[in-house]
Protein backbone atom coordinates (compact mmCIF):
# COMPACT_ATOMS: atom_id res chain seq x y z
CA UNK A 1 0.00 0.00 0.00
CA UNK A 2 1.57 3.73 -0.70
CA UNK A 3 1.72 5.72 2.30
CA UNK A 4 -1.87 6.65 3.78
CA UNK A 5 -3.00 10.18 3.63
CA UNK A 6 -3.59 11.54 7.16
CA UNK A 7 -4.82 14.88 7.74
CA UNK A 8 -6.58 17.32 9.63
CA UNK A 9 -7.68 20.46 8.10
CA UNK A 10 -9.96 23.79 8.59
CA UNK A 11 -11.54 23.66 5.03
CA UNK A 12 -12.24 20.49 3.53
CA UNK A 13 -12.64 19.44 0.15
CA UNK A 14 -14.10 16.08 -0.79
CA UNK A 15 -13.65 17.02 -4.21
CA UNK A 16 -9.87 15.66 -4.50
CA UNK A 17 -10.25 12.63 -2.80
CA UNK A 18 -11.29 10.52 -6.15
CA UNK A 19 -7.32 11.26 -7.38
CA UNK A 20 -6.04 10.33 -4.09
CA UNK A 21 -6.85 7.04 -4.37
CA UNK A 22 -7.19 6.21 -7.48
CA UNK A 23 -4.66 3.36 -8.36
CA UNK A 24 -3.58 1.53 -11.99
CA UNK A 25 -4.11 -2.11 -8.80
CA UNK A 26 -7.00 -0.62 -7.73
CA UNK A 27 -10.30 -2.01 -9.46
CA UNK A 28 -12.56 -0.35 -6.49
CA UNK A 29 -12.64 2.59 -4.43
CA UNK A 30 -14.76 3.66 -1.78
CA UNK A 31 -15.43 6.33 -0.08
CA UNK A 32 -17.58 7.94 3.10
CA UNK A 33 -17.77 11.88 3.63
CA UNK A 34 -19.65 12.97 6.50
CA UNK A 35 -21.67 16.11 6.51
CA UNK A 36 -23.27 18.58 8.93
CA UNK A 37 -26.74 17.62 9.42
CA UNK A 38 -29.79 20.25 9.64
CA UNK A 39 -31.31 18.49 13.29
CA UNK A 40 -30.64 16.10 16.04
CA UNK A 41 -33.51 14.27 17.39
CA UNK A 42 -35.90 16.65 15.79
CA UNK A 43 -34.10 19.74 16.76
CA UNK A 44 -32.89 22.10 14.51
CA UNK A 45 -29.24 22.13 14.74
CA UNK A 46 -27.83 25.76 13.48
CA UNK A 47 -23.74 24.68 13.23
CA UNK A 48 -21.22 22.85 14.66
CA UNK A 49 -18.36 23.13 16.04
CA UNK A 50 -15.14 20.42 16.02
CA UNK A 51 -11.91 20.31 18.13
CA UNK A 52 -9.05 18.07 18.14
CA UNK A 53 -6.27 17.12 19.94
CA UNK A 54 -4.41 17.17 17.20
CA UNK A 55 -1.30 15.29 17.67
CA UNK A 56 -3.53 12.29 18.76
CA UNK A 57 -5.61 12.52 17.02
CA UNK A 58 -3.33 12.34 13.64
CA UNK A 59 -1.81 9.22 15.44
CA UNK A 60 -4.81 7.41 16.13
CA UNK A 61 -6.01 8.08 12.25
CA UNK A 62 -2.76 7.19 10.92
CA UNK A 63 -2.85 3.74 13.46
CA UNK A 64 -6.60 3.00 11.76
CA UNK A 65 -5.37 2.97 8.49
CA UNK A 66 -2.68 0.71 9.19
CA UNK A 67 -4.92 -1.46 10.45
CA UNK A 68 -7.11 -1.32 7.81
CA UNK A 69 -4.15 -1.99 5.65
CA UNK A 70 -3.52 -5.54 7.53
CA UNK A 71 -7.10 -6.21 7.70
CA UNK A 72 -7.84 -6.28 3.28
CA UNK A 73 -5.52 -6.12 0.38
CA UNK A 74 -5.84 -1.93 -0.27
CA UNK A 75 -4.07 0.29 -2.26
CA UNK A 76 -4.33 3.56 -0.90
CA UNK A 77 -6.23 4.86 2.08
CA UNK A 78 -7.14 8.51 2.90
CA UNK A 79 -8.31 9.77 6.43
CA UNK A 80 -9.27 13.34 6.90
CA UNK A 81 -11.31 15.50 9.64
CA UNK A 82 -12.26 18.94 9.49
CA UNK A 83 -12.13 21.24 12.62
CA UNK A 84 -13.52 24.58 13.19
CA UNK A 85 -17.07 26.11 12.68
CA UNK A 86 -18.86 23.83 10.20
CA UNK A 87 -22.25 24.59 8.35
CA UNK A 88 -24.92 22.79 7.62
CA UNK A 89 -24.47 20.37 4.30
CA UNK A 90 -20.79 20.82 4.82
CA UNK A 91 -18.36 17.81 4.47
CA UNK A 92 -16.61 17.40 7.91
CA UNK A 93 -14.81 13.81 7.64
CA UNK A 94 -13.88 12.00 4.48
CA UNK A 95 -12.46 8.59 4.79
CA UNK A 96 -12.05 6.30 1.67
CA UNK A 97 -9.76 3.06 0.41
CA UNK A 98 -8.92 1.78 -2.94
CA UNK A 99 -8.33 -1.80 -3.37
CA UNK A 100 -8.35 -4.40 -6.27
CA UNK A 101 -12.12 -5.87 -5.47
CA UNK A 102 -14.60 -3.79 -4.09
CA UNK A 103 -15.66 -6.06 -0.92
CA UNK A 104 -12.57 -4.75 0.35
CA UNK A 105 -12.82 -0.96 -0.06
CA UNK A 106 -16.34 -1.33 1.54
CA UNK A 107 -15.43 -3.24 3.80
CA UNK A 108 -12.15 -1.21 4.70
CA UNK A 109 -14.68 2.29 4.45
CA UNK A 110 -16.83 1.52 6.78
CA UNK A 111 -14.31 0.17 8.92
CA UNK A 112 -12.24 3.48 8.62
CA UNK A 113 -14.98 5.67 10.02
CA UNK A 114 -16.65 3.17 12.43
CA UNK A 115 -13.45 3.41 14.04
CA UNK A 116 -12.53 6.65 14.08
CA UNK A 117 -15.83 7.49 15.24
CA UNK A 118 -14.95 5.42 18.42
CA UNK A 119 -11.16 6.16 19.13
CA UNK A 120 -9.86 9.61 17.29
CA UNK A 121 -9.58 12.72 20.09
CA UNK A 122 -12.09 14.78 18.11
CA UNK A 123 -15.15 16.59 19.50
CA UNK A 124 -18.36 17.74 18.15
CA UNK A 125 -20.39 20.36 19.71
CA UNK A 126 -23.76 20.93 18.49
CA UNK A 127 -25.40 24.81 18.23
CA UNK A 128 -28.98 24.84 18.64
CA UNK A 129 -31.65 28.11 18.89
CA UNK A 130 -30.88 28.25 22.48
CA UNK A 131 -27.87 26.04 23.64
CA UNK A 132 -24.95 24.28 22.86
CA UNK A 133 -24.15 20.22 23.45
CA UNK A 134 -20.97 18.87 23.51
CA UNK A 135 -21.81 15.15 21.78
CA UNK A 136 -22.02 12.22 22.72
CA UNK A 137 -20.83 13.85 26.52
CA UNK A 138 -23.36 12.52 28.69
CA UNK A 139 -25.18 9.21 28.88
CA UNK B 1 2.24 18.60 36.23
CA UNK B 2 0.02 19.85 33.51
CA UNK B 3 -2.90 18.30 31.77
CA UNK B 4 -4.42 19.25 28.42
CA UNK B 5 -8.20 19.62 28.67
CA UNK B 6 -10.52 19.69 25.44
CA UNK B 7 -14.37 19.56 24.60
CA UNK B 8 -16.54 19.24 27.79
CA UNK B 9 -13.44 18.67 29.70
CA UNK B 10 -12.36 22.44 28.96
CA UNK B 11 -15.79 23.86 29.87
CA UNK B 12 -15.87 21.95 33.13
CA UNK B 13 -12.95 23.36 34.34
CA UNK B 14 -12.97 26.30 32.71
CA UNK B 15 -9.62 26.73 30.81
CA UNK B 16 -7.42 24.65 28.37
CA UNK B 17 -4.51 23.48 31.20
CA UNK B 18 -4.99 22.18 34.44
CA UNK B 19 -1.98 22.28 36.81
CA UNK B 20 -1.54 19.76 39.12
CA UNK B 21 1.26 21.86 41.12
CA UNK B 22 4.32 19.97 41.89
CA UNK B 23 3.20 18.29 45.24
CA UNK B 24 4.36 14.75 46.26
CA UNK B 25 0.86 14.06 47.16
CA UNK B 26 -0.09 14.58 43.39
CA UNK B 27 -1.72 11.79 41.33
CA UNK B 28 0.75 9.21 40.23
CA UNK B 29 -1.09 6.92 38.13
CA UNK B 30 -4.02 7.76 35.10
CA UNK B 31 -6.38 5.96 38.01
CA UNK B 32 -5.13 8.85 40.89
CA UNK B 33 -5.31 11.37 38.09
CA UNK B 34 -9.21 10.39 37.52
CA UNK B 35 -10.04 10.58 40.73
CA UNK B 36 -8.52 13.38 41.93
CA UNK B 37 -10.33 14.92 38.50
CA UNK B 38 -13.71 14.03 39.83
CA UNK B 39 -12.90 14.67 43.51
CA UNK B 40 -12.29 18.38 42.33
CA UNK B 41 -14.89 18.37 39.18
CA UNK B 42 -17.93 16.50 39.93
CA UNK B 43 -18.78 16.97 37.04
CA UNK B 44 -16.54 14.62 35.53
CA UNK B 45 -18.39 11.55 37.11
CA UNK B 46 -21.10 12.55 35.31
CA UNK B 47 -19.79 11.63 31.78
CA UNK B 48 -19.93 8.76 29.52
CA UNK B 49 -16.59 8.43 29.82
CA UNK B 50 -13.20 9.71 31.09
CA UNK B 51 -9.96 8.38 29.25
CA UNK B 52 -6.17 9.92 29.99
CA UNK B 53 -3.82 9.81 27.29
CA UNK B 54 -0.40 9.94 28.21
CA UNK B 55 2.39 11.11 25.33
CA UNK B 56 -0.68 11.15 22.97
CA UNK B 57 -1.42 7.63 23.39
CA UNK B 58 -4.52 6.14 25.72
CA UNK B 59 -3.40 5.05 29.02
CA UNK B 60 -4.49 2.55 31.04
CA UNK B 61 -5.42 3.11 34.88
CA UNK B 62 -1.81 1.63 35.90
CA UNK B 63 -0.05 3.87 33.72
CA UNK B 64 2.33 6.14 36.08
CA UNK B 65 2.87 10.28 35.60
CA UNK B 66 6.15 11.37 35.60
CA UNK B 67 7.13 14.72 35.07
CA UNK B 68 7.54 15.40 31.28
CA UNK B 69 4.79 13.65 30.60
CA UNK B 70 2.50 15.13 28.13
CA UNK B 71 -1.07 14.12 29.87
CA UNK B 72 -4.77 15.17 28.25
CA UNK B 73 -8.03 14.49 29.70
CA UNK B 74 -9.83 12.40 26.98
CA UNK B 75 -14.02 13.13 27.73
CA UNK B 76 -16.15 11.28 25.11
CA UNK B 77 -14.97 11.37 21.68
CA UNK B 78 -17.61 12.32 18.82
CA UNK B 79 -15.62 12.91 16.07
CA UNK B 80 -16.93 11.85 12.19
Amino acid sequence: MIEPIIEIVDQLDPGKVYQELSHPKSGGVCVFVGAVRDSTEGEEVVSLEFESYQSMALKEMRKIALEAAKKWELNAVVVRHAVGAKEIEEAVVVVGASAPHRDACFQACRYLIDTLKERVPIWKKEYFKNKTVWVSAHP
Amino acid sequence: MEVLLFGIAKDIVGQTLYSLGDSVDGPNSVLELKQHMVQQFPEFGKLSSLAIAVNSEYAADDVSLKQGDEIAIIPPVSGG
